[in-house]
């Protein structure tokens, strides 16, 4: 227990700076892009210290805040991060400074409504991470489709208004019903807390209905396949920074979402309907990734490899069902877990780095068709060099951090299921199929065209923002361990809470026996 | 019978809003056409007086007086004060508008004073009969400001239409009022309730009384199927007429249904729960869906009322003190919004010039940032987006009605509340994403407005983040 209110600084802090950047108004420009990156840094700085005063040995809430907000309706002002939360509050607050960077520049029509948007994100972000009360984390939910609706609307590309609104309304459409399930708990269990929320005992109707509405929230937020849609769109309009964002983050709070609600507060019929996640996870990865070949937009195309390497994430969070279903295999729960986990912090790397690529491209050129480029590297030779590396990286090259989470997760599925492990496994071929042939139209052969031909290779600001993400993927893909141990004992624990029955004991025969017998057996694996 | 001057104090509020209105009228009559001012400034000082004297007068155990006719409770403080500071609000609003078009009159003030006293009137009722004439009052006052510029034709139209559908909606009340009378021998609240708990749903005339009860509430909050007038009127009548009556009225509403269902028959419950219900799916599902179609923004505001009314009656029809309290925070966040909307269409209009269409808000981003964050606040506002109060109003109805187990009334709620989201993003894609026209002036507002409208706007952000204050007084009342 922290004393000080680490989270409450980590979400305010950028909020306050984007209004204070808000205040500064357009005249200053220069003065307000340095006071919203010296927000922006100060914040991942304050961050740090949630992974530096974490407790990796346990799996309790830590940094815990407290206070009531609507009293009457036991509504709380409750904060606190475990080895989930705590690392995607750190790749929010570490990829924030990139986006603020890169529209440094780019950034034309009112830069200060930019930045001060983003910065407002980036605490409701780490908001949604750091809720505790159901309430608290659907306002912050909410609260960041407002600034990303206005981003992409404002700053986005010429066909912005139809992308943001079917984003908006997408997402809105997903997390409505979400409420009504989090009220629903709040009458069977007296509070919105949603650590209360993990221990009430709920029958398998009321189960699978919320379990539904928790789908219909995370499965577009991922977005999984078929409610993906809005994606490509989103990306397509986006302006760079937004589109960092939203590969970056965004998408993550869906698979945070799974996590910290799905599995533990509805784990029956998790287990009843993880043949559905699967499917689904299983088809974006195979659907998707031809999908993505086709693509002649290297913004969509990114972003169809988003959706297929997010369904290795739900993958790897749904096959400990089987896994636990399946006595004759022990352990590996974890580890899909921990695999989608990792997947996730190196997809926001991977994904956030391609996007700032292609922005490098777009910014120069005013174009994102493949057919417009060739033979970059000839003309922007760092450039050439990162986007290569990148690409590798995305396409799960080990050394880089895209490998360990999909060599994790097709590893977990392995003990569930051969075939599924093989269709899986086979994005390793597809992705390194789009992605590199992408690149090899882009960057490399005969310079193309005039436009290639006048290219000028990456300022000093670009380097700096590539560098960083390609040290990170590089630190991540040989040495995991740090963020593996940090997240190690909430994995373990959040496996033991799933593998047990949490069905009224009227309805225990429905519960399948083998896995509560095996909680012991889970625990113990290394 | 006889007159205690004890009796005077709770209705003070009242009684200085009265005592404006004749001040006003008599003064314009010497005011010279360029200080007409005056009356403006008037207005605005007696209301303010009379927000004090609501304060000064409330708090405590719950008063009734004038022979049981009047009542002064939490439920009336609260009541009193929202009319009040949002009827303030528009009448802020409203100066330039009428005085760009030389209507600053002091006719405008002392009818936009009456329907203010009609609704505290209704808001303090504690029979039937000060409601119904709280009622009338409000309306007639209402009928005239609709009608008030007289060059209009779709002004008088729209005036037609109103007066015609609010007398048959208020014949209907005075019908279904009658009927109670005839069943309980009173009028008084607390001795119809009594007799209600005593007959039951065993007297047919009762029941046949709340039908025409819940229709004269309908007619008067514009629910869905006695919403046609809500749609033309908004369109037809000045703007300045529609923030008047599009606002405050809204709370009176409230009052109006309260005082009737629920001091005076909460016994009939289980017949009026039921009607509440069809009327409330149809409102959201009606005015969610044509507010979609509407290319003018107070048509497009007016179904969106009706969408809204919808959402107070699945709190009133939980039929606990949760449910109430909620309907009640509603009701009064829905005037806070719309009173920011029409503020906002008055501040986009100027000499020769309303704005009308939605095409009016393009790139109001650029012409004044400030207002345009308003604006983006008020819908998002409507729509039910966090951190803002509405989504703070819309939770509270949605946990009254999961509470009495409806859990399907709580997602055909939030299904058209999905449906309702496009509209509003439509206004804010306007507001943001369009360029202005290229004739458009800059704005020009005095500070008066800045502030008012600042206040409007944040008040939404800020009763967002911290609605406890509120929420506690709206649960008081109903304690």
């Amino acid at each position: 227990m922290n004393e000080f209110p680490l989270l409450t600084l980590t979400i305010w802090l950028p909020i306050l700076g984007g209004l204070v950047v808000l205040a500064s108004g357009d005249k200053e420009q220069n003065l307000s892009k340095w006071t919203a990156l010296a927000f922006a840094i100060l914040t991942f700085v304050v961050s740090l210290g949630l992974w530096v005063g974490f407790d990796s040995g346990t799996a309790q809430m830590q940094f815990v805040e407290r206070a009531a907000w609507i009293p009457s309706f036991n509504v709380e002002y409750y904060l606190g991060v475990d080895g989930i939360s705590m690392p995607l509050i750190v790749l929010t607050t570490f990829i924030t400074i990139f986006v603020v960077i890169a529209g440094w520049e780019v950034i034309t029509y009112k830069p200060t409504q930019y930045l001060a948007a983003f910065l407002i994100m980036e605490g409701v972000m780490v908001g949604v991470f750091s809720s505790l009360d159901a309430i608290l984390f659907y306002v912050f939910w909410e609260a960041m489709l407002i600034p990303m609706f206005i981003i992409i609307g404002v700053w986005g590309g010429p066909n912005r208004v139809y992308a943001t609104i079917k984003f908006f309304l997408y997402t809105f459409f997903g997390s409505v019903f979400m409420l009504i399930a989090l009220i629903y708990m709040y009458f069977q269990s007296g509070s919105f807390s949603i650590l209360d929320f993990h221990a009430l005992e709920l029958g398998m109707t009321a189960q699978k209905l919320i379990f539904i509405a928790f789908l219909l929230a995370f499965a577009v937020k991922v977005p999984m396949f078929p409610v993906h849609t809005w994606l490509p769109d989103a990306h397509v309009e986006a302006p760079t920074g937004g589109s960092v964002i939203l590969a970056a983050i965004m998408l993550k709070i869906g698979g945070y979402g799974f996590l910290r609600f799905s599995l533990p507060i509805t784990p029956d019929a998790s287990a009843s309907l993880a043949w559905l996640i699967i499917a689904l996870s299983l088809i974006a990865i195979l659907y998707i990734g031809f999908v993505a070949l086709v693509q002649q937009d290297m913004k969509k195309l990114i972003a169809y490899s988003s959706i297929a390497h997010m369904g290795f994430v739900t993958l790897g969070f749904f096959i400990v069902f089987t896994i636990l279903a399946n006595p004759d295999v022990s352990g590996g729960s974890v580890m899909g877990i921990e695999g989608g986990m990792v997947q996730m912090i190196s997809h926001g790397f991977i994904s956030g780095a391609l996007f700032l690529c292609v922005g490098v491209l777009y910014d120069r050129v005013h174009s994102r068709e493949i057919a417009d480029y060739g033979g970059v590297v000839n003309t922007m030779p760092w450039f050439g060099a990162f986007m290569v590396f990148f690409a590798m990286a995305n396409a799960g090259l080990p050394g880089t951090s895209g490998f360990v989470g999909e060599f994790m997760v097709i590893l977990a599925t392995f003990r569930a299921d051969f075939w599924w492990a093989f269709l899986a496994a086979t994005t390793l071929v597809l992705a390194a199929a789009f992605t590199l042939w992408m690149v090899k139209r882009v960057v490399f052969g005969e310079v193309k065209n005039d436009k290639v031909a006048a290219l000028s290779d990456l300022d000093v600001r670009e380097r700096i923002n590539l560098g960083v993400l390609a040290a990170a993927v590089l630190a991540l893909g040989l040495w995991p361990a740090p963020l593996m141990n940090v997240m190690h004992a909430t994995v373990e624990n959040l496996v033991d809470q799933v593998a047990v029955c949490k069905l009224p004991t009227a309805e225990s025969g429905e519960c399948a026996r083998s896995r509560t017998e095996q909680v012991a057996a889970i625990v113990s694996q290394p | 019978m006889h007159f205690d001057a004890a009796n005077l104090v709770p209705i003070l509020p009242e009684i200085t809003i009265l005592i404006t209105a004749c001040v006003v009228l008599m003064i314009d009559l010497y005011l010279k056409d360029q200080d007409k001012g005056l009356n403006h400034t008037l207005t605005l000082v007696g209301i303010a007086i009379a927000i004090a004297l609501t304060g000064a007068v409330g708090g405590g155990e719950a008063q009734v007086f004038f022979d049981g006719n009047l009542v002064r409770d939490a439920l009336s403080d609260l009541l009193k004060g929202s009319v009040l500071i949002v009827s303030l609000l528009a009448f802020v609003y409203v100066r330039a508008w009428l005085q760009d078009r030389g209507m600053l009159v002091g006719e405008f003030y002392v009818l936009g004073l009456l329907a203010i006293l009609g609704m505290l009137i209704m808001i303090s009722a504690n029979s039937f009969l000060p409601l119904y004439l709280g009622l009338e009052l409000q309306a007639l006052s209402l009928y005239a400001l609709v009608a008030f510029d007289r060059d209009s034709p779709k002004g008088a139209e729209a005036a037609m239409k109103y007066f015609v559908l609010g007398a048959l909606g208020s014949g209907m009340l005075l019908y279904g009022i009658s009927m109670i009378y005839g069943a309980t021998g009173s009028i008084e609240f607390a001795p119809v309730a009594q007799a209600v708990s005593e007959q039951g749903m065993s007297n047919k005339v009762l029941v046949f009384g709340i039908a025409f009860l819940v229709i004269g509430i309908g007619f008067k909050f514009g629910a869905v199927p006695f919403h046609m007038w809500v749609p033309d009127i908004y369109e037809g009548a000045p703007t300045p007429a529609v923030l008047i009556l599009g606002s405050a009225p809204k709370i009176a509403a409230f009052a109006l249904a309260v005082r009737m269902l629920v001091d005076g028959l909460s016994g009939l419950h289980a017949d009026w729960h039921q009607m509440l219900v069809i009327l409330a799916v149809l409102s959201m599902g009606l005015g969610n869906l044509v507010a979609i179609a509407q290319s003018n923004i107070k048509r497009m505001l007016a179904y969106s009322t009706i969408s809204h009314v919808g959402f107070i009656f699945l709190g009133l029809l939980a039929g606990s003190a949760q449910g109430y309290a909620s309907a009640m925070f509603y009701s009064i966040v829905y005037a806070v919004m719309a009173a920011g909307a029409f503020g906002i269409l008055l501040i986009l209009s100027r000499e020769g010039f309303d704005a009308e269409r939605l095409e009016d808000l393009k790139g109001l981003n650029d012409r004044d940032s400030w207002y345009a964050a308003m604006m983006a606040l008020i819908m998002f506002s409507m729509a039910g987006v966090p951190p803002t109060v509405g989504f703070m109003a819309k939770l509270l109805v949605l946990e009254a009605v999961v509470r009495i187990d409806m859990v399907w009334l709580a997602l055909v709620a939030v299904f058209f509340s999905i449906i309702g989201a496009f509209y509003y993003l439509r206004v804010v894609k306007f507001i943001y994403f369009d360029k202005a026209a290229d004739d458009a002036p800059a704005l020009s507002t005095t500070g008066g407005v800045r502030v008012a409208m600042s206040i409007n706007g944040l008040a939404l952000l800020v009763l967002g983040l911290f609605p406890a204050a509120l929420l506690t007084l709206c649960q008081a009342a109903f304690a």
